[in-house]
């Protein structure tokens, strides 16, 4: 088995006709997990995927190494109250991440869903059928294109404005586990917890098995089905190893706080978008941060608690 | 070393000869294994896009394929146990056979796997000193067992053609301890195979602890009848007599795991439907569709008339003992479980997903056609395997020109 791969990744290598690119890739498909490289090792491989990077999209990429820093463990609460349903955070998040944004099914990828829920559902005139009829079926298609229904929430709704009258909702996403059931599948330990919270994933080191998507239950993974599509000009070029930079073809990816942002001291973009101001963001080791004013103060609750997963991402309302 | 030498030339001159329906079949074989082979390129090329996996149901057709042969291959157990701790007279005479046929079942596992994965260049990534091995990961421990049963099977297998071949005595003090292990370790592929999903919370279709004997028990029915069908097709095309003592066994054998597994899952559709709990959707959209989705409606109910038909009609002696009827009901029983434990299995386990949204999976030609070519392959190498071992059985392979020449 292992001959049969090192000799497939030869033979992917054969193909590429550009020389610096090749070597590049060469030395990236021999990297060791992230976690177990050296400074020098991270340095040299942070090197080569600013070059790659750099040169395949044409402006200048960084990739950030920075580190979990000491006394800090993220967390990030949400009121389900003030949410309007905008998606804004969506778009947000798919821009700042360099998330696959094309038309065929299965190119298209978004890490944040809100969840519509109808209203009617508890209303006067349903209350005598018991329990609720079936929601509207949606037809045809794959993935990311209405495919199926969603049993309690749409995510897929195309609203004239926002909030309509007879619907809430419920932004998801990944929620950053304390006992992460996706981390424990994983069979080469590519997906981790960082110490400061948030669930990373090595792109280099992931082997595409997709045992984590099965596994968590917020349904927060996605796969790349094929290499990504991000345009030259919508790729951000600020990015972090573990966080935002580019992904490729096989590989899981999922929401990581954008630790590019929040390593150096800023919001995320789905807080820093939200034009309500129902995301909140901050370090739950300090007590004054807003974060642990919330869980201290306000109606909290974690989405699937009896799971035992003990999410970083809270719930509250006024 | 010379021994060794001369038993590889000889059992690959006596593998690769065969007359016109040997070379037409393996022919055909062949033409399968290339459209798998440019299948495989495709997908490592384009990517997992060209097959009908997504985001939603990300597990489809290799995956149920995958878990399915590792019951075939722990299947291969039903003749060992007989054989060596019932001394089994009739079974006996044919381990050799089930080994190959496990040894078949694992190699078609591992192809799967690599069909499955999105990055099969990086799965190094698995194995130390180069990767990382993870404890904690089911996949892990299956990788690491599968490869465990392979090896137990080349070593049991070969080592005592190997005996066969030089006309020296098996050496019990080393062949027996394998056997054993190779019995308990047959049971511990299949379990962990059932651990590998039924440890998810998140799906609750497979979230119970009845996964590991149920897949057993279907293992030990989709195993044997096709090692049934395997041995009536050697005793027709070769000299070799396999003994309608062993074969009468198999078939018992079949009859019972077969009325188990229907049991099995006649207790979880009763458990689900009882309180029918949003947890039950999953078995509710296989059994009856959800919200207007139906694709895998007719598979689960074809699967149960084939297991329910098969398994009435097993219960009969006069049935059962007739070689005729055997066969189509092997292929009943067999093409049963495969839809029941594959397709079946896996996919409404993403049905709903986490946040309760209804996708449907529509397997690829690609993935169709590389489901086949994996299947033809397998076919492919146990032929080969079943030639040699019935080749040196027979003695028309022996150490020192006693070769007789191949049929």
């Amino acid at each position: 088995m292992l001959s049969a791969s090192a000799l497939m990744g030869s033979a992917a290598l054969m193909t590429m006709s550009d020389d610096a690119k090749a070597a590049t890739e060469w030395a990236e498909h021999f990297q060791k997990n992230y976690r177990l490289m050296t400074d020098a090792e991270k340095a040299e491989a942070r090197t080569r995927l600013e070059r790659r990077y750099s040169s395949e999209y044409g402006k200048k990429v960084t990739v950030d190494t920075t580190g979990p820093q000491p006394g800090v463990l993220m967390g990030y609460a949400l009121n389900v109250r003030k949410c309007i349903g905008c998606r804004r955070c969506v778009h947000a998040c798919v821009e700042e991440n360099n998330q696959s944004r094309g038309t065929r099914p299965g190119e298209k990828i978004e890490w944040i869903q809100v969840l519509r829920m109808e209203r009617g559902e508890f209303s006067k005139d349903k209350m005598n059928q018991g329990y609720p009829e079936g929601l509207g079926i949606q037809v045809g298609g794959n993935a990311y294109t209405p495919a199926g229904q969603v049993l309690e929430g749409q995510y897929r709704y195309e609203p004239e404005a926002v909030p309509e009258k007879d619907a809430t909702y419920m932004p998801i996403a990944c929620m950053q586990c304390e006992k992460p059931p996706c981390v424990k599948v994983c069979p080469v330990r590519t997906t981790y917890r960082e110490a400061d919270g948030p669930v990373v994933i090595d792109y280099n080191w992931c082997i595409g098995c997709r045992m984590c998507m099965g596994a968590c239950p917020y349904w927060a993974r996605r796969i790349n089905l094929t290499t990504p599509v991000l345009p030259k000009e919508e790729m951000n070029p600020v990015t972090h190893y573990l966080g935002n930079r580019p992904r490729m073809r096989g590989v899981v990816e999922k929401c990581h706080w954008c630790l590019q942002r929040t390593r150096q001291g800023r919001y995320p973009a789905c807080v820093e978008v939200c034009p309500v101001g129902a995301r909140k963001f901050g370090n739950l080791l300090d007590p004054e941060s807003e974060v642990s004013l919330i869980l201290a103060r306000k109606n909290v609750f974690r989405l699937k608690a009896e799971l035992n997963t003990f999410p970083k991402f809270f719930y509250f309302y006024d | 070393m010379q021994q060794l030498i001369s038993f590889t030339t000889d059992y690959t001159r006596y593998v690769l000869k065969g007359g016109t329906k040997f070379y037409a079949w393996m022919g055909s074989l062949a033409v399968l294994i290339v459209g798998m082979m440019y299948v495989f390129y495709l997908q490592n090329t384009d990517g997992l896009i060209v097959t009908g996996m997504t985001s939603q149901i990300h597990d489809g057709l290799y995956f149920a394929n995958l878990v399915f042969l590792v019951g075939v291959a722990a299947g291969a157990v039903t003749i060992v146990f007989p054989a060596y701790v019932y001394h089994h007279e009739g079974m006996h005479k044919v381990t050799v056979l089930g080994e190959m046929l496990a040894i078949t079942a694992v190699i078609m596992v591992m192809m799967f796997v690599f069909a499955h994965m999105g990055r099969p260049d990086r799965l190094w990534h698995m194995i130390p000193p180069w990767g990382i091995y993870s404890f904690s990961s089911m996949l892990g421990w299956d990788v690491m067992v599968l490869n465990g049963y392979l090896f137990l099977n080349i070593a049991c297998g070969f080592y005592y053609l190997w005996a066969k071949y030089t006309g020296t005595k098996v050496n019990n003090k080393i062949f027996m301890p394998l056997v054993y292990i190779s019995i308990v370790w047959a049971l511990s592929i299949h379990t962990v195979t059932a651990f590998l999903i039924s440890t998810m919370p998140s799906r609750p279709m497979w979230f119970h602890s009845m996964m590991p004997i149920r897949f057993i028990t279907t293992a030990f029915a989709a195993g044997p009848s096709l090692i049934i069908l395997a041995f009536l097709i050697v005793r027709k095309n070769t000299k070799f007599w396999i003994e309608d003592s062993a074969i009468n066994l198999l078939s018992t054998i079949v009859t019972w795991c077969l009325g188990l597994a229907i049991f099995l899952t006649m207790s979880e559709i009763v458990v689900e439907l009882y309180a029918r709990t949003e947890h039950a959707n999953g078995l509710y959209y296989l059994m009856f569709g959800l919200h207007g989705l139906t694709n895998l409606v007719p598979w689960f109910w074809s699967s149960v008339v084939l297991m329910v038909t098969s398994f009435v009609l097993f219960l009969i002696p006069s049935v059962r003992t007739n070689y005729k009827l055997l066969p189509i009901l092997c292929v009943m029983a067999f093409t049963g479980i495969w839809i029941e434990k594959g397709m079946g299995l896996i996919v409404p386990g993403f049905i709903p997903s986490p946040i309760g949204e209804v996708t449907e999976y529509y397997p690829t030609f690609v993935e169709v056609l590389m489901t086949l070519g994996i299947w033809a392959f397998g076919f492919f190498i146990l032929t080969i395997l079943l030639k040699g071992a019935i080749g040196i059985l027979q003695g028309d392979i022996k150490y020192r020109g006693q070769a007789v020449a191949a049929k």
